[in-house]
């Protein structure tokens, strides 16, 4: 990277993404739970307020009442925090929305310990695992503004339920280029054979770095990047297994149940090869600021770096 | 308010115990089920879909119809012997019920099932989903109506009372809650395990509108469905006080028939018993 980074507000995509879908189509219905000015749906409930509606702090209420517009035909957004759109209300996700496959769209924000000062209440780290579970969900995580923006167009287009999961801060720019975003279809970022790096989600910038400083000393890195953990890529995958022999997976999320795991349930199946995890390990985070907390648990370049390297050690 | 005719009053009767003989059959055939919550509801689940609803059996997914969910889900012996009967699949099926390969699941799955408005199971969810069902007709200017049938067991659950808070704050008058008042759940009578008196009381508080009938009398039951119809500003509950198991003499008032089906022996006596009804009504009528 050239030390210009661009930086973008993944909600602030979002919110605009909403809009301009809710001009096209009137069926779009966006519903929030009391966070509406931090998700950034208020955007839309400022234009559309007819199809606006704030169910207050009852995430279940809402998820539920979600799934009863979507079996009306409705094409529901319904968003809060990471940690209460997907732990307040599992049960109702799993039975109002996603067993009956109804047409909901569970937009998530504030994942992973990068939220910062609100601590580990508030910082979801095993969202992705429990959605990832949920038979007939598609999960899905953009790596910047660009490409939230692009999923939430695709996720309505998409007929069914979908969890898509941003962060709160402002992330590097990585994507200007959109138009071959596809549900399910992972991006080959680097070209390389010395190994791969798979990251999901905000990740994808640190693992970039992380790939140019591993060029640096000359190991030849190749970067994947998985938006879609389920329906995962397991042919990007396997390939990359076969090719490069070795895989790094890296998420702003618990290495139990997320990225890690569902990489190397495609590997262990297809084309095992030796995976080091770089996440959250199996624990809860800590307040503090945003990205002291990225580098104090490891979600980080350098840290890639040396997860790369040590399992090239142990090849 | 005017009283229904004597020939509606009797045909429905008639229908509702048509509908507890299938329950009775599904459930003894099945080896499992929840005779008594489904037994209690049969004569309000009659009383909807052969006289209030607006539907049409030959389009299950017709825009304009009347939605209605069983939140109680528990209880889809009732709605499915309903189902069959107004002719949404054939009756013959009903012996299938939770049979593996079969579409008539344990609890309503409205992927597999025809006329089945939301998938339910899970208790607490159905007046949530009403509340969005409600709302989206509104948005689209359909005048139809959402029901939601819910146990009274299940006010228990801590969502029926954010759906209560919805309801009202979205003003949706088009929306219908009707609450099972059998007085037992499964560990025992509500009252012991969690009370939930003044139930009335309770739902005034929330903004509704509050019927409350003998939910075994077909006159009450049509008079409470006029007058929620004409209230339009409001939700509206109708509490229909039951009892648990109603129309199978052993099964009434227990708790022993919230979950498990009839024996050999208990089963032929409640077909005895049926059979008795039938004919008293037959009697009754000429």
């Amino acid at each position: 990277m050239d030390g210009k980074v661009r930086m973008m507000s993944m909600r602030d995509s979002y919110s605009s993404a909403l809009i301009e879908l809710g001009r096209k189509n009137h069926n779009v219905i966006v519903c929030d739970a009391d966070l509406a000015l931090s998700t950034k749906t208020k955007r839309f409930g400022m234009q559309f307020p007819e199809r606006f509606f704030d169910f207050g702090i009852a995430e279940a209420n809402m998820m539920s009442a979600a799934a009863g517009m979507a079996s009306c035909g409705k094409i529901v957004f319904a968003s809060s925090f990471a940690a209460f759109a997907t732990g307040r209300c599992y049960d109702q996700i799993r039975q109002s929305i996603a067993y009956p496959r109804l047409n909901v769209k569970i937009v998530a924000t504030h994942a992973g310990i990068s939220v910062g000062g609100d601590g580990a209440s508030h910082q979801m780290i095993e969202d992705m695992a429990i959605m990832r579970a949920i038979p007939n969900m598609t999960v899905i995580a953009p790596a910047d503004g660009n490409e939230a923006e692009a999923v939430i167009k695709a996720v309505a287009e998409f007929d069914g339920p979908c969890y898509v999961r941003m962060g709160r801060a402002d992330y590097p720019v990585v994507f200007d280029n959109l138009d071959g975003f596809r549900i399910g279809k992972a991006v080959t970022l680097r070209e390389g054979n010395g190994i791969t790096l798979v990251s999901t989600g905000v990740m994808l910038s640190e693992t970039i770095k992380a790939a140019e400083i591993l060029s640096c000393e000359g190991i030849d890195a190749r970067v994947l990047h998985v938006h879609t953990l389920k329906p995962i890529d397991s042919d990007a995958i396997s390939k990359a297994s076969k090719e490069t022999g070795a895989i790094v997976t890296v998420e702003e999320h618990s290495i139990i149940g997320g990225l890690g795991s569902a990489v190397a349930e495609v590997t262990s199946e297809e084309a095992p090869c030796r995976i080091t995890r770089v996440g959250i390990r199996d624990c809860f985070g800590e307040s503090g600021d945003g990205n002291e907390l990225m580098k104090k648990y490891g979600l980080d370049a350098d840290n890639i770096v040396a997860a790369a390297k040590g399992l090239l050690g142990a090849k | 308010m005017q009283d229904h005719s004597e020939e509606l009053l009797e045909d429905l009767l008639n229908k509702a115990l048509k509908i507890r003989r299938h329950i009775v059959n599904m459930i003894y055939a099945a080896g499992s089920g929840h005779p008594g919550g489904s037994l209690s509801i049969a004569d309000v689940m009659t009383a909807l879909y052969f006289h209030e609803l607006r539907h049409d059996p030959k389009k299950p997914k017709w825009d304009e119809r009347d939605r209605v969910v069983l939140s109680k889900g528990h209880c889809a012996p009732a709605l499915y012997a309903t189902l069959a009967e107004n002719g949404y699949f054939p009756v013959d099926d009903l012996k299938n019920l939770r049979q593996m390969g079969h579409y008539l699941q344990g609890h309503p799955c409205m992927r597999k099932v025809p006329g089945v408005d939301m998938s339910t199971g899970s208790l607490g969810q159905g007046l949530s989903v009403a509340v969005g069902m409600a709302i989206a007709g509104r948005l689209d200017m359909q005048d139809y109506r959402v029901f939601a049938i819910l146990g009274d067991g299940e006010c228990d659950e801590g969502q029926v009372w954010e759906a209560a808070m919805a309801a009202n704050h979205f003003g949706l008058g088009n929306l219908v809650a009707i609450v099972d008042r059998n007085g037992l759940q499964i560990d025992g009578p509500t009252e012991e395990i969690m009370s939930q008196e003044p139930m009335p009381k309770r739902w005034r508080a929330f903004g509704w509108h509050v019927i409350e009938i003998d939910g075994h009398d077909m006159n009450e039951i049509l008079r409470a469905f006029h007058e929620a119809d004409h209230v339009n500003d409001h939700p509206v509950v109708i509490i229909a006080n039951t009892i648990k198991g109603k129309g199978v003499s052993f099964m009434e008032g227990t708790l022993s028939f919230h979950g498990s089906p009839p024996s050999k022996e208990q089963y032929e006596k409640a077909v005895g018993e049926f059979d008795r009804a039938e004919e008293k009504l037959r009697l009754l009528g000429v």
